[in-house]
C-alpha cells in the first residue's frame, strides 16, 4: 500500500454541436483547408464585433442541467488576456466571474464502487486557431503556420473538484461525461477530431493530510486510455520526486504517448490572465421559463437507461452498463430488440463481436456497416439453426465491413448449416473408418474421445455442420 | 503604489512591448506620475458600491445558429506579412 | 467658394436643383484639400479616384430620375478608425500602417448607401488615445482658427468640417473626441448614447466608452446624419434594440418650459474666459423661456480617474492583437516572443504603450481590485448621479472643454495633461449618455464650444435646444479666417 495518495482534477475542453461558430456564421466543419472558414470576426479583424450564437447558450445550458450543476440566471462573458499566435484578438473570451454552469456533479464506478465525483463549473468559451509546425514539432519548427478556422469555435470547459484519486477514476469519469454529452446532443464528443480535449491536474500528498500537494498540469492526451496512463505515470514521477527528498514543481507537462512519459514544457511564464469583463458581447439571463423548456429537451440520461435495460429487459448490470455507455451503442441494442425479443442474446453479440471489432478496427459504431436489423436477422438465422454461432461469428464480420443481408452472405459464401442427415452420415461413416482408434477408446468408455470424433467431422464440413446433430448422430452410430 | 524599474519590465513583457533601457526609465516615471494621480480615488469609500459591469442593461443579443460566407482565402491573408500553404506565418514558437 | 461653407440640405437642395453635380462638388473639395492640408492636416488618406468615382454614380442615379437621399453627392470624411471597405484604415498608427479592412463599418456603410461621398480618412490621435507622432508618419490636426498653434484635440473630422474640406465627417467619441475638437474648431460635434450607432466596425480603444458620432455644421444636418447612422444593427452586441428616432422632428425653435441644469463642478474646473460663455448662453436660454439653474454633481472629480483605468484597461485588451500576424506592421525576428515584441514596441507611440502598460498594471490580479474594481464602483456611482439629476433636468449645459483652443500640449505637461482638458467631456462616457458640443462664440479669436448632455437616449432634446440657439444667436455660427 502506498504512503501517498494521488489528487486529480480534470478540465475538459468539449467542442459544441453548432453549425456556425461562436460569434459568427463561419462553419463549425471539420478537416477544411486552412483559412478558409474565416471572416473578420473569427480573424480579429480590428473593428470586427461578434454576436452569440443562441444554441451556444442552450447547448451550454442543457449541458449543465445534464450533469446535476446550478445553471446562472445572468451570467457574462470574460476576457482572459495573453499572448500567443493562434489567439487571433490577443484575448480568448471566457467566462470567468459567472459561469452558465456550476456546481454539478456526475456519478462514476471503479471497480465495482460507486463515487460521485463533484463539478466545479461548466463555461462557454471559444477555441483559439491552430498551429501547424514546419517540421512537425513545435520543438524543432523554424516557423509554423496559423490556421483560423478553429478559431471562434464553441467550447465548454467542465472542470472537476479535485476528488479524482487514480488514473482509472479519471478515465471512468472522462467515459461517464462523453456518454452524458453525447446523450444530451451536445457534442459530438470524438477525441480524435479534437471535439473532446483533456488536461489533468495532478498532485499527490501523504495519505492522510487533508493539505494538498504541489499540482502539475498534463496536457497532449489524445485519447482516454492516455490520460489514465499519463496519470499513472505522472503520480509515480511525483511520488519519486518526493522520496528522494525533492519537491514538486509547479509547472506544464506534456504526456508524449511513445515514450510513455510527461516532459516539462518549460513554460516559464507565470500566467497573470488579467481577467476582466467582457464588453462587447451581451450577458446571458436565462429566465426559470427558458431553463424549464431546456430541462425538457434532455433525454434519458446514461444511468437511467441503464437502470431500464435491468428492469426492463433483464440484462446484467454489467451488461446493461457497457450498452448505455455510448447513446450510439445503446440505440443499436434497443433498435435490434424491437427484431429481436431476446436481450441478452443481443447483448452478448453487442460485447462480444461489435465492440471487440470496433476496438480492433478503432472506428465509431457509425463507421461500421452493421445495422440492427441486420443483427436482428442474423440472430435469427442461428436461433433457427441455418448457421451455428462460428460462422455467425464469420457472417457478421462480413456484415460489419460490407453492409449486406446476413442470408445473402451465408447463401454467397455457402455457408449454410449441413443438417442434411443422409450427407451426414456419410461423412460420419468415413470418419468413423478413418479413426478406429478413437472408436475404440470411446466403447471403452473414454468420454473425451466423442469431441474429437466431432471435431474431424465439423472439420471435414467445413464447420457447416450442426455439431448437435453431429454429436447425437455419432453416439447413435457408435452404440449400433 | 509606486512601480519600480523591474516592475515596468515585467509590465512591458506581459504586454509584449520592447523597451530600451533608456525607455524603462521614462515609461516608470511616466507611470508613477499616473498612479500618484489615481490614488486620489482612495479617499472616496465605495465599500457599498456595486461595480458597474456594463454600461447599458443590454443582454441576450443572439444571432440563429445560420451560416454565414466566410471571407476569400486570399481576403483572409491579404493584410499579412507572411504567408505560406493557405496559412499565416510566424517565426520559431519556443 | 461659397459652396465650402454651405450645410448639407443646402448643397443637397442645389443639387436637386442641378445648380451643379455630385462630380463637380467633390472636385471642388479636391482642390480645398490640396489647398489647405499642409495647414490643417485633417487627412491622412485622401481618395481622389474613388470620390470621383462614386460621385459620378450618384449623379447618374439623379440623371436617371431616382429618388435620392438629400446626403446623395455629398462630400463626407471618415476618421480613421472607422474601418472602410478597400480604403486603409491605420488608426493613426504605424502599428495598422498599411492595413486595408475587407469590409465597411456599419454606419459607414449607412452613409455610403445613402449616396454620401468618401473624400478619404481624417487624422486622429494614435488609436484616438495620444497625441500622433512625426516620427510614425503621422500628425495631429490643426484648427482651422489658429493654424499655427493649436491642435485639434484628436480628431481631424473637425478640422475637415471646418476647413471645408468635407460637408460633415465621422468620428468617434471616447473621451471627448467628437466634442472637444468641435469646441476648438468651431462645428457641432455629437456624441450619440452608448449603443444608438453600430460599433462594427470601429476600432476599438476602449469598448465600454467609445461611440461613433457625426461632426457637422447645423443642426439640420445633424438630425440628418443620425437619421442614416442610429439604430439597431445585429452585428453589434452592443447595439440598443432601439429604434432611432425621425430627428428632423426634434429641430423645434422652443425651449420654453426646458430645465437646464449647469453642474458647478463642471465650471469651477474650466477656463475663466470659456466659463463666461457658459454664463451668457444659459442668459441667452433663459430669454428664450428655458430655466436654467445650478445644480451640484460631486462624484465629477473622480471621473476623470475612474475614466482613466477604465479605458487603459480596456485599452490594454483591444491593442493586444496587434501582434504582426495577420496585418499591419511585423519587425522581424527569431522567434514569436521577439517578433511580438519588436512589432509592438516600434509599432505604438509612447502615450499608447504607456496606456498599454497602466492597463496591464490595473489589470494584475495584485491591483485588480485597487483599481479596476474601484474605477467601476465610481462609475456606477457617476451613472447613478447623471440619473438622479435627471429627474430634475431635461438636460446639463457645461463648457465643451475645460480649456480653450490654442493651448498647446507640451511635453512638459505630462501624460495626464490632454486628458485634464477633458474633464467635462469624461463623465458623459462613463455614464454611456448623449452629448453634444456646440458652437458659441469666440475668445480672443478662438472657437468656445457649449456641452449639452442629456439622459439615454434623449438626442432629441439635445438637437431642440442646439436648434433653438442656432435659430436665434449668430454666435453658433463661426467662420475661420482661412483665405478661401
Amino acid at each position: 500500500m502506498s504512503r501517498y495518495e494521488a489528487v486529480i482534477g480534470l478540465e475538459v475542453h468539449v467542442e459544441l454541436k453548432t453549425e456556425t461558430k461562436i460569434f459568427c456564421g463561419c462553419s463549425t466543419e471539420f478537416g477544411q483547408a486552412p483559412n478558409t472558414q474565416v471572416c473578420p470576426v473569427c480573424l480579429g479583424l480590428p473593428g470586427s464585433t461578434g454576436v452569440l450564437n443562441k444554441k451556444v447558450a442552450e447547448l451550454a445550458a442543457r449541458a449543465g442541467l445534464a450533469l446535476n450543476c446550478k445553471i446562472g440566471a445572468y451570467t457574462w462573458f470574460d476576457r482572459k488576456n495573453y499572448y500567443y499566435p493562434d489567439l487571433p484578438k490577443g484575448f480568448q473570451i471566457s467566462q470567468v466571474f459567472r459561469p452558465i454552469a456550476y456546481q454539478g456533479y456526475l456519478d462514476i464506478e471503479v471497480d465495482g464502487r460507486e463515487k460521485r465525483i463533484n463539478i466545479t463549473r461548466a463555461h462557454i468559451e471559444e477555441d483559439p486557431g491552430k498551429l501547424i509546425h514546419a517540421s512537425g514539432s513545435i520543438m524543432t519548427s523554424r516557423s509554423s503556420f496559423v490556421d483560423y478556422n478553429r478559431s471562434g469555435m464553441p467550447l465548454i470547459e467542465i472542470v472537476s473538484e479535485p476528488e479524482l484519486r487514480s488514473g482509472a477514476e479519471a478515465k471512468a469519469y472522462l467515459e461517464k461525461l462523453k456518454a452524458i454529452l453525447e446523450y444530451t446532443g451536445v457534442s459530438d464528443v470524438k477525441m480524435e477530431q479534437g471535439s473532446l480535449r483533456c488536461d489533468a491536474n495532478v498532485s499527490v500528498r501523504p495519505v492522510g493530510t487533508a493539505a494538498l500537494g504541489t499540482k502539475t498540469e498534463i496536457k497532449n492526451m489524445n485519447s482516454f486510455r492516455a490520460v489514465q496512463r499519463a496519470i499513472e505515470c505522472e503520480v509515480d514521477r511525483q511520488i519519486d520526486v518526493l522520496e528522494e527528498g525533492d519537491s514538486v514543481v509547479q509547472e506544464t507537462r506534456a504526456w508524449d504517448e511513445n515514450k510513455g512519459i510527461t516532459m516539462s514544457m518549460r513554460n516559464k511564464e507565470n500566467p497573470d490572465y488579467r481577467c476582466f469583463i467582457e464588453q462587447e458581447v451581451s450577458p446571458i439571463e436565462l429566465s426559470d421559463e427558458w431553463i424549464k423548456d431546456l430541462r425538457a429537451t434532455i433525454p434519458e440520461l446514461p444511468d437511467a437507461r441503464r437502470k431500464r435495460l435491468v428492469a426492463e429487459h433483464g440484462l446484467p448490470d454489467y451488461d446493461a452498463g457497457v450498452i448505455t455507455s455510448s447513446l450510439a451503442l445503446a440505440e443499436f441494442f434497443d433498435a435490434t430488440l424491437e427484431k429481436f425479443p431476446e436481450a441478452k442474446k443481443i447483448s452478448n453479440w453487442i460485447m462480444g463481436e461489435l465492440l471487440r471489432l470496433l476496438n480492433a478496427r478503432g472506428m465509431e459504431l457509425s463507421q461500421s456497416k452493421i445495422t440492427p436489423a441486420g443483427l436482428a436477422s442474423l440472430l435469427e438465422l442461428i436461433e433457427k439453426g441455418s448457421i451455428s454461432n462460428k460462422i455467425g461469428k464469420e457472417v457478421f464480420e462480413t456484415m460489419f465491413e460490407e453492409g449486406q443481408e446476413p442470408a445473402q452472405i451465408v447463401k454467397e459464401k455457402g455457408l449454410s448449416q449441413i443438417s442434411d442427415e443422409g450427407q451426414l452420415t456419410r461423412i460420419i461413416a468415413e470418419v468413423i473408418a478413418k479413426n478406429p482408434k478413437s472408436v475404440e477408446d470411446f466403447q471403452a468408455g473414454k468420454e473425451k474421445a466423442i469431441g474429437f470424433l466431432v471435431g474431424q467431422v465439423m472439420k471435414a464440413t467445413r464447420g457447416q455442420a450442426n455439431p448437435g446433430v453431429v454429436n447425437t448422430m455419432l453416439r447413435e452410430k457408435l452404440a449400433e | 503604489m509606486q512601480v519600480s524599474e523591474k516592475d515596468v519590465e515585467q509590465l512591458a513583457f506581459l504586454s509584449r512591448l520592447d523597451l530600451t533601457a533608456e525607455d524603462k526609465a521614462v515609461y516608470t516615471k511616466s507611470l508613477n506620475a499616473i498612479l500618484d494621480y489615481l490614488a486620489m480615488l482612495k479617499k472616496l469609500d465605495t465599500a457599498a458600491v456595486e461595480p458597474a459591469a456594463h454600461v447599458l442593461p443590454i443582454k441576450n443579443v443572439f444571432r440563429e445558429d445560420k451560416l454565414r460566407q466566410s471571407l476569400d482565402r486570399e481576403q483572409v491573408l491579404a493584410n499579412a506579412a507572411e504567408v505560406g500553404e493557405g496559412a499565416f506565418v510566424v517565426p520559431r514558437i519556443v | 467658394m461659397k459652396l465650402l461653407t454651405l450645410s448639407v440640405h443646402q448643397l443637397g437642395e442645389l443639387m436637386e436643383r442641378k445648380e451643379f453635380s455630385s462630380e463637380e462638388l467633390t472636385r471642388v473639395h479636391l482642390e480645398r484639400i490640396s489647398q489647405v492640408e499642409d495647414e490643417i492636416k485633417a487627412f491622412v488618406t485622401v481618395t481622389e479616384e474613388a470620390a470621383l468615382a462614386q460621385a459620378r454614380a450618384v449623379d447618374q442615379k439623379r440623371a436617371r430620375g431616382e429618388e435620392l437621399s438629400l446626403l446623395a453627392g455629398i462630400p463626407m470624411a471618415i476618421t480613421d478608425n472607422i474601418c472602410t471597405d478597400g480604403v486603409k484604415t491605420t488608426c493613426a498608427s504605424r502599428i495598422l500602417y498599411n492595413f486595408v479592412p475587407p469590409y465597411d463599418a456599419e454606419a459607414a456603410a449607412r452613409l455610403k448607401g445613402a449616396g454620401a461621398v468618401l473624400m478619404g480618412k481624417c487624422s486622429m490621435d494614435e488609436f484616438s488615445i495620444g497625441p500622433a507622432e512625426e516620427k510614425s508618419g503621422f500628425f495631429s490636426a490643426r484648427t482651422p482658427f489658429a493654424p499655427e498653434a493649436a491642435p485639434g484635440g484628436s480628431s481631424g473630422g473637425a478640422a475637415a468640417v471646418a476647413a471645408g474640406e468635407a460637408a460633415f465627417t465621422l468620428g468617434s467619441d471616447t473621451a471627448g473626441s467628437l466634442r472637444q475638437p468641435a469646441a476648438f474648431c468651431g462645428v457641432i460635434g455629437l456624441k450619440p448614447t452608448y449603443g444608438r450607432v453600430s460599433r462594427y466596425g470601429l476600432i476599438s480603444y476602449a469598448s465600454s466608452l467609445d461611440q461613433i458620432g457625426p461632426f457637422a455644421r447645423d443642426m439640420a444636418d445633424l438630425a440628418l446624419i443620425l437619421n442614416t447612422i442610429c439604430g439597431h444593427d445585429a452585428k453589434d452586441s452592443t447595439s440598443a434594440a432601439v429604434a432611432g428616432p425621425d430627428f428632423k422632428k426634434s429641430l423645434i425653435n422652443d425651449v420654453k418650459g426646458l430645465k437646464i441644469g449647469l453642474p458647478k463642478e463642471y465650471l469651477a474646473n474650466t477656463e475663466p474666459r470659456a466659463a463666461v460663455k457658459i454664463w451668457e448662453a444659459a442668459a441667452q436660454l433663459e430669454e428664450l423661456g428655458a430655466v436654467c439653474e445650478e445644480v451640484s454633481m460631486p462624484h465629477t472629480e473622480y471621473a476623470l480617474p475612474a475614466h482613466y483605468i477604465i479605458s487603459s484597461a480596456e485599452a490594454s485588451s483591444n491593442l493586444a492583437r496587434y501582434d504582426g500576424v495577420r496585418y499591419g506592421l511585423r519587425v522581424d525576428a527569431d522567434d514569436v516572443l521577439n517578433m511580438f515584441s519588436k512589432t509592438r514596441g516600434q509599432g505604438f507611440g509612447d502615450q499608447v504603450k504607456t496606456r498599454i502598460m497602466l492597463g496591464t498594471h490595473v489589470l494584475s490580479a495584485a491591483n485588480y481590485d485597487d483599481y479596476y474594481v474601484k474605477a467601476l464602483q465610481v462609475r456606477t456611482l457617476i451613472k447613478q448621479e447623471f440619473a438622479r439629476t435627471f429627474e430634475k433636468f431635461d438636460c446639463l449645459l457645461t463648457p465643451a472643454s475645460s480649456t480653450i483652443a490654442g493651448q498647446s500640449r507640451k511635453e512638459t505637461d505630462g501624460p495626464l495633461a490632454a486628458y485634464w482638458s477633458k474633464a467635462c467631456n469624461i463623465p458623459v462616457n462613463l455614464a454611456g449618455v448623449p452629448a453634444m458640443s456646440l458652437p458659441f462664440g469666440l475668445v480672443e479669436g478662438l472657437p468656445v464650444g457649449l456641452q449639452f448632455i442629456a439622459p439615454h437616449f434623449g438626442e432629441e432634446i439635445l438637437l431642440r435646444v442646439g436648434y433653438t440657439l442656432q435659430q436665434n444667436t449668430e454666435q453658433t455660427r463661426l467662420k475661420p479666417g482661412l483665405a478661401c
